[in-house]
């Protein structure tokens, strides 16, 4: 391998913000014809680095260097002119015009945007075949899959001549399927000697696709490693410093409904997928796992169940009683514990204490407040309470929370929910981000509740969380909500099957 | 040049910055004084002697800070909660309205009628600020130009009932309404000097929003609605209604400067009652970072650079147009101290 021709050499990058070192003097080298799995968990500082690269940030020091060029800092596009193309996490597509269109955005004057249309066609359907990319260019991007979406920004970089493509996270929203046919395309690009640099957190992809490893930790490389040297286990143990292994929670004990959605509709909120007609039954002493594609209706489900919607039609029943008004008050009150998908933005305010934030839920109710008037000792009690009991790490608890790190963030609002001694617990992506003690921490916390008789909803892209933690599992795919499966009834194939849709039948 | 978030701003940050924001100001006040050919020193003392110098001065400064506080408190109430309310000069002139209204019509005793003209200045003042954010709840319509466009809305209805029948038969033909009776006037705190106790009103305000702030559910509740309204709704706080406490509330704040002026200093009604006192209350509040009792401070700063220097362009040769730029320029650096307080600026 080392003979091979190095076409990025990234050398002592360092980044800091403030106090925080995000690059700690990085530094590896990308070869032709390779991919190279860069991974992380979320801090590492892998979107710090690509920042670097593509001149959004300036790096503190360091050199890069592509096709032995280096490259002048804090220059946004220079890369991309050295050839250096990328697909982000979030498409940058627009979605009223067609694929050939968006493919040419960019790249010609804007009233010539006619002009040549048949070469460039031509030279788009060439790309497309030569890399499994199959896509039809006249199809408006509004009316494609993420899957193709994806596939259209990677014909985008390979139109622009790129020799380096960098994917940020590229299966993150993908079925298992799709996946694969992302990685047969990868394949197919390093045979054509373009070298790919592969972010990505979830192991078996890393070792299903790559050549070679880079694992970032705090901001430093941890470890490399050639892929076929190495197994899933050794990588997590260089990502988080220890052994990782998911629990093995025995099966709970199903007990009385304790709530019930009856063919509940609700209708789509601008881009947002509603549900259509969800029957799901939520019973003590059992995890149900939400498995599925982000964007699928996941997250109205969990807007109901925390009380920000409504039913639009159909039943919600709570404790054995049809709900009639319901709102996040009215699901606090009927004991609804909800840790909600987005910490920063809804489940905590920045710019608040611990002890305001700990009290956020409760405030309006003895003996947090009576008649009116806070009291905040009681509060104060209350927050340092938590901060013993779940572990929080901060500096007290009148510490604004933006100074606390995701998990010590998360563990606060678990504790804020278990707290209150919740009959129904909503956890919504609660390990997303999370280090590894953090994770495992809030998912024996989430047992702990289902022991003591709670019934818990757990929403999670990671099929694996799911399928290790729930007694029960449904997927849902475009609003619908399929049968309820149990543990171990279904291969993750399976499951992606009902991802993508399969298997549903269709009475919308 | 870039700026950075700074995680944790030490003391010498959140206090010598602004501190250094106010030397900033006497500084380019110092350089106009110059520019209008006086000797900044002696500008700057005149400024300082004739706001604060006497006895009279010193009244004087207080008596102009009073309708400030009030104003000052009804946009920090509002402004903590995201509430754009530019519109407190309307909100003083309903307040103003309403004193003469109860003050000249119903023939009420002294004593019964003050808390009356105050109850129904502060519940018309309320009531004026409520429209608009009725329609920003329930409609989206910003209010940022709902509560803007009330002012000329207000003036131009005061000034019709000025002209008809407010309109003092006595007044020859001023539009200008008539006055309150003697004994419907708010006392003087010392006999004989133009201090009135709309004065000691302002601060128990001033103390009792800053009670609301930190001691009660509602203070809590307009908190976490500014800085977090998603984060608010998720946590069951009813945001639409801590949007409508908060209007009242600052609403009816604003209407207490009216109130006051009236009842306190003019004893009627006239169009040039404010000299915008309402878009004033909006510096005094930002000065003052929106805490309560820092409105004191501010709007007291605010009036002793106008009274100063109304006194002072008498004596030098100096525009009186100097304060307003003096105060404008406080604001700026204050700002931008502010800015800096949360972020540094970073080179490349």
């Amino acid at each position: 391998m080392g003979a091979r021709e190095v076409v990025l050499r990234l050398e002592g990058i360092t980044k800091r913000f403030g106090k925080l070192t995000a690059n700690d003097d990085i530094g590896f080298a990308l070869h032709r014809g390779e991919v190279l799995a860069l991974l992380g968990e979320n801090g590492a500082g892998k979107t710090t680095l690509m920042n670097i690269l593509f001149g959004h940030y300036t790096a503190d020091s360091g050199t890069v260097e592509v096709f032995g060029q280096p490259l002048p800092p804090g220059a946004p596009g220079a890369a991309l002119a050295a050839g250096v193309g990328m697909v982000h996490q979030h498409f940058t597509l627009a979605g009223n015009m067609t694929v050939l269109e968006n493919i040419l955005l960019g790249t010609r004057p804007l009233f010539g945007m006619g002009l040549g249309r048949g070469a460039a066609r031509a030279r788009v359907e060439q790309l497309s075949r030569d890399f499994g990319l199959a896509v039809h260019p006249d199809a408006k991007v509004k009316t494609l899959s993420v899957g193709e979406r994806q596939r259209v920004e990677i014909l985008k970089a390979l139109y622009r001549d790129a020799r380096i493509l960098i994917l940020d996270e590229p299966t993150a929203v993908l079925t298992p399927q799709e996946s694969d046919a992302l990685f047969e395309t990868l394949k197919k690009a390093v045979a054509q000697g373009l070298s790919i640099i592969f972010i990505s957190h979830k192991l078996h992809e890393v070792t299903a696709v790559s050549d070679r490893v880079i694992v970032l930790r705090h901001g430093r490389v941890v470890g490399e490693v050639a892929t076929d040297q190495t197994d899933r286990h050794r990588i997590a143990e260089m990502m988080v410093g220890a052994e990782v292994a998911l629990p093995h929670p025995p099966l709970g004990r199903a007990g009385t409904a304790l709530m019930e959605l009856r063919d509940v509709s609700t209708p789509p909120e601008g881009n947002r997928t509603g549900l259509r007609r969800v029957t799901l039954s939520l019973k003590a002493g059992q995890i149900t796992g939400l498995a599925g594609v982000s964007g699928n209706g996941q997250g109205a489900l969990a807007d109901l169940v925390s009380g920000l919607i409504a039913p639009d039609s159909g039943e919600l029943r709570v404790a054995g009683q049809t709900v009639a008004r319901w709102s996040p008050r009215a699901a606090l009150a009927a004991g609804v514990g909800r840790i909600p998908e987005d910490r920063h933005a809804t489940g905590s305010i920045a710019d608040f204490t611990l002890t305001e934030n700990a009290v956020l839920e409760g405030y309006a109710r003895p003996p947090f407040s009576r008649a009116g008037w806070m009291d905040w000792t009681r509060a104060r009690a209350h927050a340092e309470d938590i901060i013993e009991k779940y572990d929080v790490r901060c500096p007290g608890p009148e510490a604004r929370i933006r100074l606390l790190s995701g998990g010590n963030m998360q563990k606060l609002i678990l504790g804020r929910a278990l707290e209150a001694g919740p009959k129904i617990i909503l956890a919504n992506q609660p390990v997303r981000g999370l280090d590894i003690g953090a994770l495992t921490y809030v998912q024996e916390c989430l047992i702990a509740a289902r022991d003591a008789g709670a019934a818990v909803l757990l929403i999670s892209e990671d099929l694996d969380e799911i399928r290790a933690l729930s007694d029960v599992i449904h997927v849902m795919s475009e609003g619908r909500l399929s049968p309820e499966f149990p543990r171990g009834s279904k291969t993750p194939a399976e499951l992606g099957q009902w991802m993508a849709g399969q298997g549903f039948a269709d009475a919308a | 040049m870039r700026l950075e978030p700074v995680a944790a701003p030490g003391l010498a940050r959140t206090l010598g910055l602004p501190a250094l924001a106010i030397a900033a100001t006497v500084v380019v006040a110092s350089a106009l004084a110059m520019l209008a050919g006086a000797n900044p020193f002696a500008t700057l003392g005149l400024i300082v002697k004739g706001a604060a110098g006497s006895k009279f001065a010193a009244l004087e400064t207080l008596n102009r800070a009073t309708p400030l506080i009030f104003t000052g408190l009804a946009v920090a109430v509002a402004f903590r909660a995201k509430l754009w309310n530019i519109g407190a000069e309307a909100q003083l002139y309903a307040g103003a309205l309403m004193t003469v209204l109860i003050g000249t019509q119903m023939g009420l005793p002294g004593p019964v009628a003050i808390p009356a003209m105050a109850i129904a200045a502060v519940l018309a003042g309320a009531l004026v600020l409520l429209g608009p954010v009725l329609l920003k709840v329930r409609l989206g319509v910003d209010e940022v130009v709902t509560t803007l466009l009330f002012n000329f809305i207000m003036l131009l209805f005061i000034s019709m009932l000025l002209e008809g029948p407010l309109k003092d038969p006595m007044g020859m033909g001023w539009p200008k309404s008539e006055a309150i009776p003697r004994d419907a006037r708010l006392p003087r705190i010392v006999d004989g000097l133009r201090l009135h106790w709309g004065f000691g009103l302002a601060l128990i305000s001033a103390v009792v929003v800053w009670v609301i702030q930190v001691k009660t559910t509602l203070g809590y509740e307009i908190r976490a609605v500014g800085q977090n309204p998603q984060a608010a709704r998720f946590a069951g706080i009813p945001v639409g209604r801590v949007m409508v406490k908060t209007a009242l509330l600052s609403g009816g704040l604003a209407a207490l400067a009216g109130f006051s002026e009236v009842a306190g200093l003019k004893g009627n009604l006239t169009l040039d009652l404010s000299p915008g006192f309402g878009y004033t209350g909006i510096v005094v509040a930002m000065l003052a970072l929106l805490h309560p009792l820092g409105v004191v401070v501010s709007a007291l700063f605010v009036a002793g650079i106008f009274v100063g220097a109304d006194s002072m362009s008498r004596a030098a040769e100096v525009p009186t147009y100097i304060a307003d730029i003096s105060v404008a320029t406080a604001l700026l650096f204050m700002v931008l101290a502010i800015l800096l307080t949360r972020f540094r600026v970073v080179r490349g």
